[in-house]
Order: C-alpha cells, then structure tokens, then sequence
C-alpha cells in the first residue's frame, strides 16, 4: 500500500484542471506514469499527499502531425512508444534513441516523456534532446492553452513553469527545427541500464547541401548545470564552420563556456567539464557523419 | 476513510470486476486479492524487475503501477503459462534446461519479458537479449544462463510457442 492522501482521476483534460483547482495544494501531485511519482511516495518523500492523475487520459498520448509539420508529442506517451514511433524515427531519431537510455524496458514501458521533463531535474534523458530541438510546451489551464519555449519551461532545479492547476498537454518540435537533420545523443553512465546520467549530450546538425558545411548545428547538456540547457557557444563554434574535424574540436572546447556542472557523489565537476568537451566531440563526429558528411 | 473504486479488468483470461484500495499497487491487488503469489514483490521501487507482469501485452513492474489503474487492462502472470495438464511453458523449460534458476525470486519477472520476447517474433542478438533483460536483478545466477535460457526459448519459437492462457479461475479472496 502506498501512503496516499486522497487519489482523483481525471476523464479529461477539462477534468484534471479542475481536479487541480478544487484539490492543488503544496502537498497534491499529478502523476502520469508513476516511474517517478510513485517511487518518491514510496521513498517518503511524497508521503501523504494527493494525486491527480492522468494516468488514464489516452487524448495525451500518442505522436502526430500538425497540419503546419509540427511534431507534436503527448505527455503521457511512453518512452517505449515515442522510441517505436514512426513519426519519431523519421524526424527525429535521436529523441526515440535519447528516451531508449532510460532505466529499463519496464520503465521505459511506465514512464512518460511529459514526466519526464516536468518533474525538472536536469538528468533527464529526453530534455537535452528536446532543448537541442527548440521545443515547444503547450499548458493547458483555467484560462486556456498557453505555449512556451521550452529553456523558459525550466525555472530551476525540480521546479518547471507550471501553475498549480495547469497541465503539460503537448510537447511541440517546429519543422524548421527538425527538418533535414541529423542527430546523435551520448548518455554517459556508470552502468548500462538503471542509471542516472553522470553527463548527457544530444547534438543535431543540418549541413549544406553539398555536406561540406556546416549549416547549423545545435547542442543540448543534462547534468551540465541545474537544468537541461543549450550549449550557445559550442553553436556558435560550429554554425557555418566547414564540416571538419578542426570544427568539432573548436564546438567541443567553446562548451566548456556553456557548461556550470557541480561536483556531486555521482561525479566531480572536473569529470563533467571533461566530459562535456568530450561527449559534444563525439557527438558532433557521429551527427555528421550521420548527415552525409566526412571527416 | 479508506478510499475504493470498482475496476473491471482481466487477469489471466478471467473477467474479474472488484474493489480497489486506491493506494493499493497492482502487486499488493494481485498477490493479496488473488494469490498470484509468481509476482514477487522485490525491492518496491521499479528496479528489480521481480514484479513484473504483462498489461495489455507490454511488461510493467506491478509495484510501481496502481491497481486502479488497471481498469480495462488485461494483465497476465506466470500463472497464465500453465499448461492444461499442468505442462511447463516452453520458456519455463528452458529456465530449467539451462539452470537459469536457483533461488527463483527473480524468475516470473524474466520469465514474463522472457515471453515479451518471445511473442515480438524477432530474433534478437545476445547484446540485444540482455538489453531487454536489463530490468531483472539476479543475486544468485550471475545471467548468464538466464540469457541462454530465453535465448533457446526465443530461437525455440521459431517453431512457434502455444499461446497457452489457462482458463482456471483465480482464487477469489
């Protein structure tokens, strides 16, 4: 038995906001798919407290096209779904192998991507990728939809743009975003399964046409800070550049400006910094490679 | 006040309609309320893999799952494996052929992403095979030979596993 307060559950979008309304407090949580929610209850420091859940609301889940070509990504999808999507592996590939990295084929079958990101901790393993891709939040609340680039959707560590009685109800990647380009994401851990990342890395490039440019390129961290960021200077290093070994090693030292990792148990501040170099390198390498370019 | 809701879902074959805790996981609904004690309850938290089931053909750990949640679902456990004449499940021989089993806490969770597995109807590499098994924890084995078991029983399938649910009725509490 968990230790719960009250459970409600939702039948509609319209019905957790309102949920949310009669029942938020500090001590209500939404929970989709459990994996993180659950597990916190379970450790003590959810205790107690009310859920809302939206567990059940399969209008949140599934991957489809807008009619403008916007990706558009329901929260409570699993990461197993968006990793077999079709819409995912055409487009962007790397966020369906990103989310393959997480815990393990049970989890990935329990855990949502809209958890994934709303409960903010910059471990998460589908954020860089979605911060790499200049994602979109739709929130649904009282007042209607709003939408929100995703670097302002994160506030700081565990706390996300989210009001108390609003609702995480799409994750939206604009076709300029995704269009031709190619990706690749490094999760570095101790283990190959059940872990935290130590440091994180998804890249996408877009190169020229005749793949000797690069035309753009951008970069996303986890664990590289207190959130999920953008690594601005490592594109900056890369955008325009040719497609050559000199311009990845250039982006992979210019992250070293972007980054602010911390010494923790899990790992030291100097481990991070070297893998921030190193992982964007590697990163780098494969996403134009991936492209069509040589090295 | 403890608070309940009525689901209806099935559990091996059976229909079943009940009342729920609603702080009830689906391990403590299913091992407490129907004694479908192959679900193990490990470490609680979605790591060990020992509670692990099938709901709508996709592998869960019960403990992290509410029961209430299963409105709807069909769930299935080792139990559901049993042969009509109480036969091992190919996979289940498998285990033992291979001595993939010694204290067995772990063994219904890899047995049920073991027939995940085996029912996806693809061959998978070894690398692939303990990617999937990644979700168990095993004290005792060492996985090597639970990798050769489901890989015998994936390859076995070539020649195609019977879909043996058993139609035996859970006990009712």
């Amino acid at each position: 038995m968990y230790n719960m307060g009250a459970y409600y559950e939702a039948t509609s979008v319209a019905h957790a906001i309102s949920l949310l309304q009669r029942h938020s407090g500090p001590t209500t949580k939404i929970v989709a798919g459990g994996s993180d929610v659950l597990i916190q209850m379970r450790e003590g420091k959810l205790a107690g407290y009310t859920l809302v859940s939206i567990q059940r609301l399969d209008e949140l889940r599934g991957v489809y096209m807008d009619d403008d070509e916007t990706l558009r990504i329901l929260p409570v999808t699993s990461f197993s779904h968006i990793t077999k999507h079709p819409l995912i592996k055409e487009y962007i590939n790397v966020l369906g192998y990103a989310v393959d990295q997480i815990g393990s084929p049970q989890i990935r079958n329990i855990g949502t991507i809209g958890g994934n990101i709303c409960n903010g901790v910059t471990s998460a393993d589908s954020a860089s990728t979605l911060l790499a891709y200049d994602a979109v939040v739709e929130i649904t609340g009282p007042a209607g939809v709003r939408r929100l680039p995703i670097t302002d959707f994160y506030i700081k560590a565990g706390v996300v743009a989210l009001m108390p009685d609003e609702v995480l109800t799409a994750i939206l990647i604009p076709k300029e975003s995704y269009e031709n380009t190619h990706g690749h994401y490094i999760k570095y851990a101790m283990r190959n399964a059940m872990d935290i990342a130590t440091l994180g890395c998804s890249l996408n490039v877009r190169l020229s046409p005749d793949k000797r440019a690069v035309e753009r390129v951008r970069v996303g961290y986890g664990v590289a800070g207190p959130v999920p960021m953008r690594a601005k200077n490592a594109e900056e290093a890369g955008n325009g550049r040719p497609a050559s070994m000199d311009t990845v090693n250039r982006a992979a030292k210019a992250a070293l400006l972007d980054v602010n990792p911390r010494d923790s148990w899990r790992a030291s501040k100097a481990l991070r910094l070297h893998l921030a170099e190193e992982l964007c390198r590697r990163a780098f390498t494969m996403a134009i490679t991936r492209a069509g370019g040589s090295l | 006040m403890i608070q309940r809701k009525l689901i209806t879902c099935t559990i091996n074959g059976n229909k079943i309609q009940t009342m729920v805790d609603v702080r009830a996981s689906l391990t403590d609904m299913l091992r407490n309320d129907y004694r479908l004690t192959s679900v193990k309850k490990g470490c609680e938290v979605g790591e060990c893999g020992a509670c692990n089931v099938m709901i709508d053909g996709e592998c869960f750990n019960s403990c992290i799952y509410l029961a209430v949640w299963a409105d709807s679902k069909h769930i299935r456990t080792v139990e559901s494996l049993l042969g009509s004449a109480g036969e091992l499940h190919p996979i289940q021989q498998a285990f033992v052929d291979e001595g993939a089993v010694q204290c067995g806490y772990c063994t219904p969770g890899f047995i049920m992403t073991a027939l995940e597995i085996v029912q996806s109807g693809r061959q998978y590499t070894r690398d692939e095979l303990k990617k999937l098994l990644s979700g168990h924890l095993c004290r005792c084995t060492g996985y090597e030979n639970i990798v050769n078991a489901v890989e015998k029983a994936m390859k076995g399938t070539a020649q195609s596993i019977p879909e043996t649910i058993s139609r035996h009725r859970p006990a009712t509490r």
